[in-house]
């Protein structure tokens, strides 16, 4: 009998501790949402919050944020375990949200403004990778049409002039040109992965060049930004489309995001929970851009 | 020396009139409780490293597969060490206590991924450990012709934590926006509740053997207990891994990619509802013969995939399968080999049953892996469900 008292009094006390524990974080202090202005030119992150920044305003919260032409795309994990919410909002407030299966991973606008793309990461529906592997599907939308592609999957990938209809094909990092009918995005099979071009039109991505991962359009659309892997570390590069040149920049850690221009001759991106940016020329060295931030886009 | 009832046969037509003893119940709660803090952090561990910490996937898939050997050995010493010391409930304490201990770790390894590597293999080491010494108490509190029953009753209670731990995580994390922290402190608070609830109202179940066994290979040496591991092992490679399932049956059904994460709560939900009855049944009609009627039920689920019948109803059919399998399977095989085994060596037993299982089920889901990208989704599943027939065919031939 003296043990049960003793264990009720113990559960109970647990259960108080706990509920005061989170009662106390809920209390903390949360800034409402306010709208943002998505013209202002400004820099536009996440902070270590978990919520999208801008100069002193404070928005939604999201694990990933993009802006251009007045679109905010804000991708975030929702109540619902493995699964994502793809958020569209316009100077009028929310404008569309779609639902996906995985973990938030990218989320780009295109320099339109007109269509949305992310990137979900999903556990283990990999066919050879084992335990603990993910794969990825990248997705768009075009917001003027609903023209909707839940995933690249659906495209027809052309590697080196040959049609690849492997299972263990994988997309991520999509990034759109100015015509809103051509983008970039990586495509992964048999342990390579591989810059392709793909067309809205043709509904079909071909391989441009080896080993180029999460792409990202310079404003100028002559450049691509992305990250070079060699072992486990992955270093930025930035790639003319014209020449095919091909240089490496001056961060030489590791750094796991899809780049983001802030204009023609710097590169921005996250790493070690900061943002940094770097000359896209190869020059010069990384400065922190803002601590305590993550997924840098510009309001413009 | 308690004289136990080692192998009076499996019993055939006994209707069971006892009760779920306290023990049972009380076991079953403490799963519960724990499932609910471990799923807890399993569901936001991934977003946790990624945007809490800022460390990349890459590396989550390097610490994620490093311990599934680990945590198959360290459940045959949990076993063991239950038998040798004869203290079943001391040795599953241990185990729930070193699980809910690094539930504090995540917060405090900080963005080191060493240290997240650390606290996740002592998470698994406390699961491997306990769970042998939990079904050999599980098997001594329960009458034999009850077996079933008793094992499907923790069953539904284990499901039901592991459906809610989830749920919980997320819920907190949507409330709290993205509060890492508070997930990891609940999940610790759950789990040390379950510690309470088994230290101070479980007691262990009387009749442990007086002469402590050393370790020894005699459990596999026994005949029908090693019967029982290779048939198990068979089967276990024959199937496919529940996310190839889901995957396959999401494909093959053609139903959008949105609804995917909801389809293993089908799945886990039929498995909690039906994991008394069907046990229950088993200790009616025989417990190896509900088992290989389980894999016949996947077998069925397998073909409905692999024919790739479109539309709500077939991926209804095959979910509810699934569960069904699982109903069959999980309980009822613990059922089944306990009282195959001797009672001072029954946790050592337990354990190896299991271990086999996991290995082989683990193995089948990388065979199917190399068959569906040899041959793709849907005639992948036709294979396995032809290798089933013939497992199960051999189970209950021989």
């Amino acid at each position: 009998m003296k043990r049960r008292v003793l264990g009720a009094v113990l559960v109970t006390a647990v259960l108080v501790a706990g509920a005061v524990f989170v009662g106390l974080r809920a209390t903390g202090a949360r800034p409402a949402e306010e709208s943002l202005d998505l013209h202002s030119g400004e820099l536009v992150y996440v902070d270590s919050a978990g919520r999208v920044r801008q100069a002193g305003r404070t928005g939604p919260a999201c694990q990933r944020v993009d802006v251009a032409a007045g679109t905010l795309v804000c991708l975030r994990a929702t109540a619902i375990p493995a699964q994502s919410e793809i958020v569209v909002f316009d100077s009028a407030g929310e404008r569309l949200r779609l639902s996906e299966w995985g973990a938030p991973s990218r989320a780009r606008v295109s320099p339109s403004g007109n269509l949305v793309m992310w990137t979900v990461f999903r556990a283990g529906d990999s066919y050879l990778g084992g335990v603990g592997t993910f794969s990825t599907t990248a997705g768009m939308y075009n917001l003027r049409s609903g023209e909707h592609h839940g995933s690249l999957e659906d495209f027809t990938l052309v590697v080196d002039g040959v049609e690849n209809h492997a299972d263990d094909v994988n997309y991520w990092g999509i990034t759109f040109a100015r015509d809103d009918r051509t983008f970039y995005a990586t495509a992964a099979s048999g342990g390579k992965t591989w810059l392709v071009r793909g067309s809205l039109d043709t509904k079909v991505l071909t391989s441009v060049r080896e080993n180029v991962e999460c792409p990202s359009l310079s404003p100028d659309g002559r450049r691509i930004a992305y990250k070079f892997r060699s072992g486990d570390l992955w270093r930025l590069h930035v790639l003319d489309l014209d020449s095919g040149a091909d240089v490496a920049l001056a961060e030489t850690r590791h750094v796991d995001d899809q780049p983001q221009w802030l204009d023609d001759s710097f590169v921005a991106y996250g790493r070690d929970k900061a943002v940094w940016k770097v000359p896209a020329s190869g020059g010069g060295s990384p400065e922190l851009v803002h601590a305590d931030a993550a997924s840098p886009a510009v309001a413009r | 020396m308690y004289l136990s009832s080692v192998r009076s046969g499996t019993p055939e037509g006994g209707r069971s009139h006892h009760k779920i003893s306290a023990t049972v119940i009380g076991l079953g709660v403490v799963s519960l409780i724990t499932d609910v803090s471990a799923e807890m952090v399993t569901a936001v561990l991934p977003l946790y490293l990624v945007y809490g910490l800022g460390v990349g996937y890459l590396q989550l898939g390097a610490i994620d597969g490093l311990y599934t050997g680990a945590t198959a050995l360290l459940r045959l010493a949990g076993g063991h060490l239950a038998d040798r010391l004869q203290r079943p409930k001391a040795v599953a304490l241990f185990g729930y206590g070193l699980s809910a201990l690094t539930k504090l770790g995540f917060p405090l390894a900080g963005s080191s991924v060493a240290g997240v590597g650390l606290v996740i293999g002592v998470d698994r080491a406390g699961k491997g450990i306990r769970t042998g010494p939990r079904d050999a108490m599980i098997t001594l509190a329960t009458p034999q012709d009850a077996l079933g029953r008793a094992f499907g009753v923790h069953r539904a209670l284990d499901t039901a934590g592991a459906l809610l731990g989830p749920l919980v995580a997320f819920g907190l994390l949507s409330l709290l926006v993205m509060d890492y922290t508070s997930v990891f402190v609940v999940s610790f608070c759950f789990a040390v509740i379950a510690v309470v609830v088994l230290a101070l109202f479980v007691r262990q179940p009387a009749g442990t053997a007086v002469r402590r066994p050393g370790l020894s290979w005699n459990v596999v040496r026994d005949r029908q207990v090693r019967r029982a591991i290779l048939l198990t092992a068979l089967l276990g490679v024959c199937t496919v891994g529940d996310m190839f399932l889901f995957v396959g049956v999401q494909k093959s059904a053609g139903l959008p990619a949105g609804v995917l994460p909801l389809l293993p709560l089908v799945t886990a939900l039929t498995f909690m509802l039906a994991a008394a009855p069907v046990g229950k049944l088993a200790d009616r009609v025989g417990r190896w013969r509900v088992f290989l009627a389980g894999h016949v039920v996947l077998f069925a689920a397998y073909v409905l995939v692999a024919v790739s019948w479109g539309g709500w109803l077939a991926a209804a059919l095959v979910l509810l399968g699934h569960g069904v399998f699982y109903a069959c399977t999980d309980g009822v095989l613990m059922a089944h080999v306990g009282p195959l085994v001797p009672e001072q060596v029954r946790a050592t037993g337990l354990a190896f049953v299991q271990t086999g299982q996991a290995l082989a089920r683990a193995l089948g889901a990388v065979l199917f892996g190399v068959a569906a990208t040899g041959l793709s989704l849907a005639p992948a599943f036709g294979v396995f469900a032809a290798l089933l027939a013939v497992a199960v065919t051999v189970g209950a031939r021989w």
